[in-house]
This record gives structure tokens, C-alpha cells and sequence, in this order.
């Protein structure tokens, strides 16, 4: 089991890096940062002077090792925008963030999986037709536009929850499902087939034959089982939640890490965005890693084969 | 007796269709399947709505008129049916706005979602029939594709390389090609190691020419399934840039940009925000509606039936 988890871990760092490699390679090469600092309009001599001051008249691969080995050491850089080092501004921002994306995990659990139990229950019944059609409707739903919906509802029609900004808990309630209303067709789809198909097993057919009905037989039998490979997905989807981010924060005037996301690619800051981007990737990658191994230890078939 | 009566009945149905041509059993699926038909009907609906927009638009999607500026639908108390969907901020026609959006729509959708094809397919084959380290090669290179934050670096690049529907399209379609690469890699595995793949290969082709005529065409159905569900993706994705202000810029008419430009006056003017949503919902939902349809349809057990 360790030596699973070491492995798996080496390959995420590894995926990490390269993520960061490619990024870094991206927006160096396509553009010329300098240029982007200075504006458009800057004479060549602003430009120059902005190339040597920012040490970006190095070669890529050096500028490359060097924000390696400035990440090692926890030094992101410096934002061309903000005048500030990177990772303050990352780090004061980064709860907003983390506080919506588990917010919006946690809808996603409230609606996705009682909607897909109920419809594995009874198939073919409406509650499944009409969880098949929420499924359907939020697959099709460009999420901005249902955060905008949201709130003119809930602004002008319903006014229980703020529909911008990011003070109280309240703020968080519509930001979040907008953000979760995204997973919940995966996570309804899975909670689904895996209930139909452990209540076909012989083992609930036992259970049943022992007199469980209703509630106990699903508690103690049939949702831990149909509910494994739920679980892991669940680690994906927050994983996605932080790069998702960036529509929700921006529509809902939230201060997090989207939102800043937002601000730094329009102001051509390029080190906080590529230092966004690392710290998505690492995110995505744990939350991957950490679905493996909840895997591995809640289904011995996996960490034996 | 009424069980026997059944079960012949069945076997009897059954035999029928064994003597079915592919061609007749994938029409008689293709008309009996509902979603699948909802679905190509709408998408075949906004195609034409696309190729036909100069002679449906009322007017030009471009001429702007202070006179008219913001009027309501025609159903709402000061809208007029010469502008039955009312008029923008710029007092251009909404529908002929609207209409004019099916073709960037489905410009950057069938784009994108090919480029994805190319580069996810060419991958996918590669991966499955060489192996070994090819295989992991590419494996790696899917990992470290699902981990990058994919909106924040297209929006990071547009940006940059600076917004036009060309770099959306090329942006939009490097960033989405791992469905191919995944469903490709599984099915060339599989193929590989048939019978008729060995007899091609006994009788001297080389591996192009088995990728090429053995592989390629057997692969055709899966990969017509997921560019329909791509062209839904690409085409949210495009929404999402654009009303991001990283995508399409005006006065083009992209659905996504109309609901940024109609977001400052929601509140008095929620048709601005609402009507675009609708369509992109609309085209979306056909695109995931017709290619769950054609998976069912093209696969061996014809699922759903």
C-alpha cells in the first residue's frame, strides 16, 4: 500500500511539472511579456528596459530553471501588476476560494446523490425520468449564464441570499450552487448505475431474504458499496472546482483565486497567472492522487491486482 | 401459457431482425430512438437557421440606431413586431443578432471540435496499437493534459495571442482532445488483436496500411459519437471566453458575448441575458441529446431498446 502511494505520488509531482512546463512554455512563447508589461504603444527603449530589469532577456530554459528553483524555495516571483510577491497574493486570496469549492462539493452531494439513489430505486419511474432530465438540463447549461439567472431571481424576485460579494456564509449559499449544479450530472449518473447494479447482487437478495427492507438495507448494505466509486469522483470534481472557479467569482464579486485569475490575465501579469496555473494543477493533481488511494484502501481488489 | 406465448413472440422478433440488413436495423433504431431525434432535429434546425441567416435575419445584425435603442420584445408592453425579440444596447436588431450567433456557434464548435479529433484520434491509435512506451508516453501526456486548468489557460492565451475567432477555434481544439484519445486508445487495443487484423497483417501490410484500412474505419462510429458531444463542449466553451471579454469581440454576434453586453442592464432588461442563454442551451442540449442517441444507436447491443 505505501509503496503504491509512493508511486502514485512521484507520478503527480511529475505531472505537475510538466503541467508547469507547458504553461510556462505557452505563455513565453506567445507572447512577448515585455512588450505586455510596457503596453502597446511603448516605445522600443520602454520595452528594452523592461526585458532587463525583468531578466526576460534570458534564455527560456534558463528563465525556466530559474522560477524552478524559485519555487523550490517558495518564491513565486513577482507580480508585474500587483507590485507584490505572487505567492502573498495567491495566499491571501486562496480561502475565499477553497470555502466556495467545498461549499459547492457539498450541493453537489445534497442534490446529486439522494436524486440519483432515489431514481436507481424506483428506474423507470418519474423521479427517474425527471432526475435524467436535471442531469441533461445541467450538462447543457453554460454556467455563467445560470449564475446570472440565479441572480436576477434571487435579486429582484426572491431577495433571501446576496448575490454579490463575500462577508457572510450567506454570500456563499448561490455562488455555490451555481459551481456544484456543474457536477451534479457525473455524480447523479454514477450514484445511479452503482445502486441499480449492487441492489441486483446476491448479497442484497440475502440481506432481503434476512428481513432489511427499506432504509436499514440501503444504510447498512447497499449505499456503502454503490457509494465507492462515487466517493473518488467526488475528489475529481473538487479537484475542478478550483479552475472552475473562475466564472462563479467573477459573477458573483467573490476575491478568490478566479477571480484574481481574471484580473491577472487582463492586466498581462504573467507570473501570477502561471503560478495560478501550478497551484490549479497541484490541486487537480492531489485531489486525483487522493482519489487513488481512498480507492485502493476502501476496494482491496484494486491495491491487490 | 401466456410466458410461452411470450417467449415466442420474442424469438420470433428476434429472428426478424437477424435478417434485418445494418443499414435497415440502424434506421429502425435511428427513428424509434426519441432523444436522438429531438436532438438532430434541433441540431439540424440551428444549421439551417446558420446557412439561411441572411435571408431569416430581418434586419442587419450590425446597424445600430440610437432611436431604437433597448426595446422590449414584441409581447411586452412598448415592444413592436417589426423587433419581435426587442433591440440591444446599440438598438440593433435582437433576433437578427441572435440568428446571426448560430453561425459562430457552430463555426468554433465543428473548428474546435475537429482539431480535437486530429490530434485525440492520431494519439488514441497510435497509444493503442504500438504499446509499450509509445502508450506510456501519451498516457503521461493525458494526465498532464486533464490537470491543466483548461479555462484559464485558453483564456490566458487568447488573451495574449489576441481574440479572433481563428485563435478561439485553434485554442478551444488543442485544449480539448482527451475523450478522442481515450475512447481511440481502448477500441485500437481491442481491434488489434482480432482475427482479421492478424490476416492483414499475415499476408504482408504494414502497420500503416493496418491503421489506415483495418482500424480507422471501425473506429468511425465512436468518433462521430464524441464530436457531437465535443461540438457541445467547444461551443460552451466559446460562450464562457467570450463572455469573459477573452473571446469573441464585437460587434461580432457571439451568444456568450451578447450576455455580457446585455449583464449590466439584466435587471430592467432580463430578456438581453435570457434569450442567449436559451439558445446556447438550446444547441448544447441537441448536440449531448443527439450524441447519447448515436451511441445507443451505433452501439453492437443497441442500448435503450
Amino acid at each position: 500500500m505505501l509503496r503504491y502511494i509512493a508511486l502514485r505520488g512521484l507520478l503527480a509531482l511529475l505531472v505537475a511539472f510538466t503541467v508547469s512546463l507547458a504553461a510556462f512554455f505557452l505563455l513565453n512563447v506567445a507572447t512577448d511579456p515585455a512588450q505586455a508589461i510596457a503596453g502597446e504603444d511603448a516605445p522600443p527603449e520602454v520595452v528594452e528596459s523592461i526585458r532587463a530589469r525583468y531578466g526576460l532577456d534570458r534564455p527560456l530554459p534558463v528563465r525556466y530553471a530559474d522560477w524552478l528553483g524559485g519555487v523550490m524555495t517558495g518564491d513565486f516571483g513577482e507580480s508585474y501588476y500587483w507590485h507584490k510577491p505572487v505567492a502573498t497574493l495567491v495566499a491571501d486570496r486562496a480561502d475565499e476560494t477553497i470555502t466556495l469549492a467545498l461549499s459547492a462539493l457539498a450541493v453537489t452531494i445534497l442534490i446529486a446523490i439522494p436524486l440519483g439513489a432515489l431514481a436507481a430505486l424506483n428506474p423507470n419511474s418519474w423521479i427517474d425520468r425527471f432526475a435524467l432530465g436535471v442531469a441533461v438540463s445541467a450538462q447543457a447549461v453554460p454556467n455563467f449564464w445560470l449564475g446570472l439567472i440565479v441572480i436576477i431571481l434571487f435579486a429582484v424576485t426572491f431577495p433571501i441570499f446576496p448575490v454579490s460579494g463575500d462577508d457572510t456564509w450567506r454570500h456563499f449559499v448561490l455562488p455555490a450552487f451555481v459551481l456544484g449544479a456543474s457536477s451534479v450530472p457525473a455524480v447523479m449518473r454514477l450514484t445511479r448505475t452503482g445502486l441499480i447494479e449492487v441492489m441486483g447482487a446476491d448479497y442484497i437478495r440475502t440481506a432481503r431474504a434476512k428481513g432489511f427492507r427499506g432504509w436499514p438495507l440501503l444504510r447498512r448494505h447497499a449505499l456503502r458499496n454503490a457509494l465507492l466509486p462515487v466517493i473518488s469522483v467526488l475528489a475529481v470534481q473538487l479537484g475542478q472546482k478550483f479552475g472552475g472557479s473562475v466564472i462563479t467569482e467573477s459573477i458573483f464579486a467573490i476575491n478568490g483565486l478566479g477571480r484574481l485569475a481574471l484580473e491577472s490575465i487582463l492586466g498581462a501579469d504573467i507570473p501570477t497567472v502561471q503560478m495560478l496555473i501550478f497551484v490549479f494543477a497541484i490541486v487537480f493533481v492531489a485531489m486525483n492522487l487522493l482519489a487513488d488511494i481512498l480507492n485502493a484502501a476502501l476496494d482491496p481488489r484494486i491495491r491487490i491486482g | 401459457m401466456t410466458d410461452i406465448d411470450a417467449t415466442f413472440a420474442a424469438a420470433d422478433a428476434a429472428d426478424e431482425t437477424a435478417t434485418l440488413t445494418p443499414g435497415q436495423v440502424f434506421r429502425r433504431r435511428m427513428f424509434g430512438h426519441t432523444g436522438f431525434l429531438i436532438g438532430a432535429g434541433l441540431i439540424a434546425l440551428i444549421a439551417l437557421v446558420a446557412i439561411f441567416a441572411p435571408l431569416l435575419a430581418p434586419h442587419d445584425p450590425f446597424a445600430q440606431s440610437l432611436s431604437t435603442r433597448m426595446l422590449p420584445p414584441a409581447w411586452v408592453d412598448g415592444g413592436t413586431w417589426d423587433h419581435i425579440f426587442g433591440t440591444d444596447q446599440n438598438g440593433r436588431d435582437y433576433l437578427s443578432r441572435l440568428i446571426y450567433g448560430t453561425r459562430v456557434s457552430i463555426t468554433i464548435g465543428i473548428g474546435a471540435a475537429t482539431i480535437g479529433l486530429l490530434i485525440g484520434v492520431t494519439l488514441g491509435v497510435l497509444a493503442g496499437y504500438f504499446g509499450g512506451w509509445v502508450d506510456h508516453g501519451i498516457s503521461f501526456l493525458l494526465t498532464a493534459q486533464l490537470a491543466l486548468p483548461g479555462l484559464l489557460l485558453a483564456m490566458a492565451l487568447v488573451f495574449i495571442i489576441g481574440p479572433s475567432i481563428w485563435v478561439v477555434i485553434g485554442i478551444v481544439g488543442v485544449l480539448h482532445w482527451t475523450y478522442y484519445l481515450v475512447v481511440t486508445r481502448s477500441a485500437t487495443q481491442r481491434i488489434r488483436n482480432l482475427d482479421f487484423v492478424a490476416a492483414a497483417a499475415a499476408s504482408g501490410a504494414n502497420p500503416r496500411q493496418i491503421i489506415w484500412h483495418e482500424i480507422l474505419p471501425n473506429l468511425f462510429s465512436s468518433i462521430i459519437v464524441i464530436f457531437t458531444f465535443e461540438l457541445g463542449i467547444a461551443i460552451l466553451a466559446e460562450s464562457s471566453l467570450s463572455f469573459l471579454g477573452v473571446g469573441i469581440q464585437p460587434p461580432t454576434p457571439s451568444w456568450g458575448l451578447m450576455i455580457a453586453e446585455g449583464k449590466q442592464a439584466m435587471f430592467y432588461r432580463p430578456w438581453l441575458v435570457i434569450l442567449p442563454g436559451v439558445c446556447l442551451f438550446l444547441l448544447v442540449i441537441g448536440a449531448n441529446l443527439m450524441g447519447d442517441g448515436l451511441r445507443d444507436i451505433t452501439s453492437p447491443e443497441g442500448r435503450n431498446e
